[in-house]
């Protein structure tokens, strides 16, 4: 059967692996290069990049850091961060990247998922989500979560999935950066709407909670984070142990 | 030298990257002079069935690699280009493919939706003896997008994977090969089926 899928994500600044907590404070870590061939070594999936850069400099410098990890890493590479146009998604998949992420250029134009599906195939266009709880309902929040767009995120995702959109990733605001484990309630209710896969993002602080989102919702496809494994908190090779003694799918 | 057909489908960088990297001269061409002088040929595809075969078509590219086929050079087919090489896809409508493997291709059975499709992600082949996984094992995973399927291909299946009900995931038939998976994006494993297809020859 199906593997569930371990992602590790790589936020991407001037050319730089940075983390955010809740969106601010970055740090860096380590060369994009060197980390995407060291995670497709120990076990990771799937590698996701977002460019977080505003400059048009910085841009050059991420399809150059992209381009050299697609000549050195043979698993799939999707790219988010400043997806706007089909321009956009032309210039990422040119430098090797195999499926395009859009968030905040979505909600602008909700055209471009459908023009892109059209263009590149469903499988190339994941629709990613920042959501938070506002007033006790789903919220979409646009800007890498600094603005409310006041859009109901189950409807938001069911119109995506409708207009093409190949997977969806949840990033829960509500447990970004916490560490306390993903948003359960959350991903369930996502679950409960689409049949894409989804790709669940945000709370991960340690091994045992990817065995908690896994076990409790079998529809999540794939497990997102970033610091837990850029800080070596958590090995993939070590998680997907544990995933296998606990009756989880995993390629090791 | 692996020549891998460039007809305007999909984009070509990783997969000519991942040839470099098992030590092969890979080149990417749209030249069918090119194609018929290859020692290996390369047919990728990604999208719509019709779409593609009506870009290989317009071409004037499958002449050529069906001539190079017929002439005995090995030729591997990845995902839509795999499918291509069958008679028939029923992929909206019913089109033509390049009937180098006898089978059709069908849509996967979502088992009245219980399961998501496309089937995206990594799994586990079931393998048959085949020079082109002489360095994998039964059971290795690879990654696959897709929502067609080979079937009718019994003799010429070569590898499985199970998604409900057993898929076709990879088939060879003399020097015709055809991977439903992506080799260059699955790891470890994937370099090791290209590798070992860049070691077949032409049979004299």
């Amino acid at each position: 059967m199906i593997t569930k899928r371990i992602i590790p994500c790589l936020d991407v600044k001037d050319g730089k692996v940075v983390k955010g907590v809740n969106f601010t404070g970055l740090k860096e870590v380590s060369s994009p290069v060197a980390l995407a061939e060291y995670y497709s070594k120990n076990g990771a999936d799937e590698l996701v990049f977002y460019d977080i850069t505003a400059s048009s400099d910085g841009r050059k410098l991420f399809t150059d850091v992209l381009r050299e990890t697609a000549s050195k890493v043979f698993i799939p590479l999707t790219v988010g961060g400043g997806i706007n146009g089909l321009d956009d998604f032309d210039r990422v998949l040119k430098c090797g990247a195999d499926k395009v992420s859009v968030n905040s250029g979505a909600i602008k134009d909700p055209s471009l998922i459908e023009s892109a599906a059209k263009l590149y195939g469903d499988q190339c266009v994941v629709l990613s989500v920042d959501i938070k709880r506002v007033n006790g309902k789903f919220t979409v929040f646009s800007k890498g979560g600094r603005v409310n767009t006041g859009l109901d995120a189950l409807e938001w995702i069911k119109r995506g999935v409708d207009s093409g959109a190949g997977e969806i990733v949840v990033n829960s605001i509500d447990t970004d950066g916490v560490k306390g484990g993903f948003d359960l309630e959350m991903l369930s209710a996502v679950c409960g709407i689409v049949s894409v896969p989804v790709i669940a993002s945000g709370g991960a602080g340690k091994a045992e909670d990817f065995i908690t989102l896994f076990k409790t919702i079998p529809k999540v496809d794939a497990g997102l984070a970033a610091s837990i494994f850029h800080f070596g908190e958590t090995n993939i090779i070590e998680l997907k142990k544990l995933m296998k003694k606990n009756g989880i799918e995993t390629r090791i | 030298m692996t020549v891998i057909v460039d007809y305007g489908v999909g984009n070509l960088f990783s997969l000519l990257c991942s040839f470099h990297a098992v030590g092969e001269n890979a080149v990417v061409s749209s030249d069918a002079e090119e194609i018929l002088k290859a020692e290996r040929i390369v047919l990728p595809g990604v999208g719509a069935f019709s779409d593609a075969a009506l870009k290989l078509s317009k071409s004037g590219l499958d002449r050529a690699v069906v001539t190079a086929a017929k002439n005995k050079v090995p030729l591997l087919g990845i995902c839509l280009g795999m499918q291509l090489l069958f008679d028939e896809s029923y992929e909206y409508g019913v089109h033509k493919g390049l009937g180098l493997i006898r089978g059709k291709v069908t849509a996967i059975d979502d088992m009245g939706g219980r399961l998501k499709i496309p089937h995206i992600g990594w799994n586990a082949l079931k393998i048959k003896d085949s020079p082109l996984f002489k360095y994998i094992k039964d059971g290795d995973h690879v990654y696959f997008v897709h929502s067609f399927a080979a079937t009718g291909c019994f003799k010429s299946v070569i590898a499985t994977t199970e998604y409900g009900a057993t898929i076709t995931a990879a088939v060879g038939e003399n020097n015709v090969y055809g991977c439903q998976f992506h080799p260059e994006k699955s790891g470890e494993v994937g370099l090791k089926i290209l590798k070992a297809f860049s070691e077949l020859k032409k049979e004299k």
